[in-house]
């Protein structure tokens, strides 16, 4: 180690306790790569086509249907490409929350894994961004995957597009750092289930598949409260090139979102491991 | 010993030890004087419930572990059609109306269209939960299959029995989704109770095939996520639930011939708003149904009853 | 009780039990010794009705499985070799339920149910997970489990494997106490002392076939000395050292990391060789087992 990483190195310490952090996320993320990689990898490329499934069926079928509908500005779009972002949003939101809620339920309750982990001189932060790390890594592949789908179809409308990139890495962020922090406190499958019970509403729901407008104001309110809104807004600007400073505000709640999920989950990981 | 001599259906004398010194009783028959002859009758008359009521005793098994998740089982069988009923009939029915008018796919509106098949789509998904991992788990994760067969149990009631539990909790679970299509008025004609049957007999169409495959994995290395993934969401997709089959391209329509929820959905809605079609192809429909339960669910004995005499 | 000729189960092309033959009357322990894949298990899945017998003739209770694979199991108490509890059920409900397999009556089921559990020292458990319970205790309530149909035979695939030692003396215990009422045990094991705790008699298989078949003790007298001596000289001078020992004892064995000499007496032998000049790392004098059993009649080891 040189002089300059050895003082990095002791100054990060005295930013964190290193009982919390090791600086060492990197392995986390380096294990979950090699398991992903030995992964059957049919249930890896699925992780992609099942956005691409709902995008045909629903942006073809059914908008046959429905015609144009209005784009955050008004302009009339085709419905394929009112869906197309949502679906990239929920998308996020769906494989983060799997990776941070029933992948670790199973490794907190079942493999024993973070035990093993936390034996060492990895720290719960070490654990917890480096487990949010890998899930992200996925989630952003299919992401790229997704939008050159979108681009071939030519739902795109925007250069504006390839913002939504790093838009739903952010989302997935938020997502996964929530996820985990709900799962810690997770003891059975069966309140597993209601992780469910929260993302299915949340789905149909959230101006995915038909504009906010068609609710009262009252349910507009609540679904705006919402994290999914605040994703599918963000990305469904970016992609058909609806951008202003209001924006700003969807990266802010995301921001807190995952701040106060890291924040929760380290907490709970060092009082079930370190004390 | 004389068959009269016999207690209960046992016939054996329980011995009433005292469970002196700290040591239990033994809690088993007095076995010693019993000759081969007492041995084999005793084994003839055990064997008699078993063979005939066998298919019962195992879904009262299932039932028990249903009643382990019936706040699931419930609260998926009440919001599951709430939830889309007011997404997908109201929300996503709104913007088609707009576009089509209040009666724009063949003379109803899009509540009235897409519920029944919504109906079906329930009942196949509840269906294939309970038909993949709950089977592949009984041979696996928790193979209780192997202890029923071990007790008198024949793989042909274990399966049969699973499937009755399956049965019930369809019925229960179309049961509800049909009240949800009356409280929203989706259901305009007095036959759309039928939609019940209908339902539990295409998740059956659906799944039985889909189960014999999960009773035959040895190992588990995510053949049902992919079906789940690969098979029954894209058949959900593509199966004229959301929209009629017919404003799909042509070269994706045999999807939906193939796929028993579109025969499933079409017969749905013939039943809650007398969709046209002739009795030769509602009778058609209904046969494919039938067949497909019946290869699935026998191809299902064949397998565990290999699987569990090894 | 039980009668098996000739009994033969193949998979494809291989022969798991090769022609086998055995009798056990009721009331006898009768044990199946053998090292992992000797068609132990097998041969215990045709006696439990289970598994269909590829050739010879197999009568339970005077029928034959093939016929009446349901009436025989009625009688049967089957404790696998891995615990196939139902872990969707608590502790009391495995009996009940499994129980009711039987086609028992509720009432009858419920009762002894509570005489099983406290039979396995599990009383205190009923509401229990069956997964928060230890590795003895579901050893326990798999046996108390085979026996909710009052078995007249209990089928045990290697019932302490796995346990620790204290685990697997509570089980001796049970499994003693069911064989003086009468039960017809049968058991699969690879553990010597437990062979010589619970089998009046047994037979020793290796590859699909009977090695041969007696009591515990007659089988050491027929085929082992008395006494073992066993010595070390360290792994790579064990091979050296026991040609210079040649013609001590009645028999001698090579093993990787010892040298096994069989003789009425070890004590002697063990100073005859001190008297060659070898020295020795550690010496062990002890009575002869089956293991010795094992070794002479195959060559192995059973454990390896």
């Amino acid at each position: 180690m040189t002089m300059t990483e050895l003082a990095v190195a002791s100054h990060r310490r005295r930013l964190v306790d290193k009982t919390l952090y090791a600086g060492n996320a990197r392995s986390v993320m380096w294990r979950g790569w090699r398991v992903a990689s030995r992964t059957h990898y049919g249930i890896m490329i699925s992780g992609f086509f099942e956005p691409v499934f709902y995008l045909l069926s629903l942006g073809i079928g059914l908008g046959g249907l429905v015609g144009v509908v209005a784009a955050p500005d008004g302009r009339e779009i085709p419905y394929a490409a009112f869906i197309a972002p949502a679906l990239l949003a929920t998308s996020a939101m769906n494989g983060a929350i799997y990776d941070s809620t029933w992948n670790v339920f199973f490794k907190l309750n079942y493999s024993k894994l973070y035990d093993g982990m936390l034996a060492t001189r990895l720290g719960p932060l070490d654990v917890a961004l480096g487990e949010i790390g890998i899930a992200l890594a996925r989630g952003a592949v299919y992401a790229g995957g997704f939008m050159i789908v979108m681009t071939v179809l030519g739902l795109n409308m925007s250069w504006w597009a390839l913002a939504a990139l790093p838009a739903t890495v952010l989302i997935a962020f938020g997502f996964a750092s929530l996820g985990m922090a709900v799962t810690s406190y997770m003891k059975t499958f069966q309140q597993m289930d209601w992780i469910n019970f929260v993302l299915l509403p949340m789905f149909l729901l959230s101006a995915t598949f038909y504009p906010l407008s068609v609710y009262p104001q009252l349910v507009q309110w609540f679904i705006q409260a919402m994290p999914l809104w605040h994703a599918v807004e963000l990305v469904r600007s970016l992609t058909t090139g609806v951008v202003h400073l209001g924006l700003l505000w969807h990266v802010l709640y995301f921001t807190v979102l995952s701040v106060i999920g890291i924040r929760f989950t380290t907490a709970r990981l060092r009082a079930l491991f370190l004390t | 010993m004389s068959g009269s001599d016999l207690q209960h259906e046992t016939g054996l004398q329980r011995q009433g030890g005292s469970p002196g010194q700290g040591t239990a009783t033994v809690p088993t028959a007095q076995l010693a004087g019993l000759t081969l002859e007492d041995l084999r009758n005793r084994a003839l008359r055990g064997g008699a419930k078993p063979r005939r009521y066998g298919t019962w005793y195992v879904a009262a098994c299932k039932f028990r572990h249903q009643r382990t998740y019936i706040h699931t089982i419930i609260w998926t069988a009440i919001g599951t059609p709430l939830l889309y009923l007011m997404a997908m009939g109201l929300g996503l029915g709104s913007l088609v109306s707009a576009n089509m008018g209040d009666e724009g796919i063949s003379g109803v509106s899009y509540l009235v269209f897409v519920a029944p098949a919504l109906l079906v789509t329930a009942a196949v998904s509840v269906g294939s939960e309970e038909m993949t991992y709950t089977i592949l788990g009984g041979f696996k994760w928790n193979p209780i299959y192997f202890a029923m067969n071990a007790a008198p149990l024949a793989p042909v009631q274990i399966i049969n029995g699973v499937v009755i539990s399956v049965i019930a909790r369809l019925t229960f679970v179309t049961t509800i989704y049909y009240g949800a299509l009356l409280a929203f008025g989706a259901s305009p004609s007095a036959w759309g109770w039928l939609t019940i049957p209908i339902g539990v007999l295409t998740s059956l169409g659906f799944n039985s095939l889909i189960m014999a495959y999960s009773a035959s994995i040895e190992q588990d290395s995510g053949q049902i996520a992919m079906i789940m993934r690969f098979l029954v969401m894209p058949l959900t997709l593509f199966s004229g639930t959301f929209y009629p089959l017919e404003t799909m391209p042509g070269y994706l329509q045999p999807i939906g011939w193939l796929s028993p929820l579109w025969h499933g959905a079409q017969l749905a809605r013939s039943a809650t708003y007398g969709l046209d079609e002739s009795g030769l192809l509602i009778a058609g429909r209904i046969a494919y149904l039938v067949v497909l339960t019946a290869v699935g669910w026998i191809w299902a004995h064949r397998i565990a009853a290999r699987r569990l005499n090894r | 009780m039980l009668r098996a000729t000739d009994l033969v189960k193949t998979y494809g092309e291989k022969c798991a039990v090769d022609g086998i033959d055995f009798e056990v009357p009721a009331g006898e322990s009768f044990g199946l010794l053998g090292p992992n894949g000797a068609g132990k298990s097998t041969t215990m899945r045709m006696v439990g009705a289970v598994s269909t017998r590829t050739s010879g003739e197999l009568e339970i209770l005077g029928l034959d499985p093939n016929d009446y694979g349901p009436e025989i199991r009625s009688q049967l108490g089957v404790v696998p070799q891995a615990d196939n509890l139902d872990v969707d059920l608590r502790v009391r409900d495995n009996l009940l339920v499994y129980g009711r397999y039987f086609g028992l009556d509720r009432k009858i089921v419920a009762r002894r149910a509570d005489e099983l559990l406290e039979f396995a020292q599990l009383s205190d458990r009923k509401t229990a997970r069956v997964d928060d319970l230890s590795g003895g205790m579901k050893r326990r309530l798999t046996i108390a489990r085979a026996l909710i149909n009052e078995p007249a035979m209990l089928l045990l695939d290697e019932p302490t494997t796995g346990l620790d030692p204290q685990a697997r003396h509570i089980l001796w215990d049970r499994l003693f106490q069911l064989k003086e009422r009468g039960i017809t045990l049968i058991l699969t094991t690879h553990y010597m002392d437990e062979a010589e705790q619970l089998c009046d008699r047994l037979i020793v298989v290796d590859e699909g076939k009977i090695m041969a078949e007696g009591s515990p003790a007659n089988l050491i007298r027929q085929y082992s000395s008395r006494e073992v001596l066993e010595v070390r000289f360290g792994t790579e001078h064990n091979a050296n050292a026991a040609k210079r020992l040649e013609g001590l004892g009645d028999r001698m064995e090579l093993l990787p990391d010892r040298i096994l000499i069989y003789a009425p007496d070890g004590e002697t032998v063990l100073n005859q060789v001190i008297a060659t000049g070898l020295e020795p790392i550690t010496s062990l004098v002890r009575r002869s087992s089956l293991e010795d059993v094992f070794l002479r009649l195959t060559g192995r080891s059973l454990i390896e």
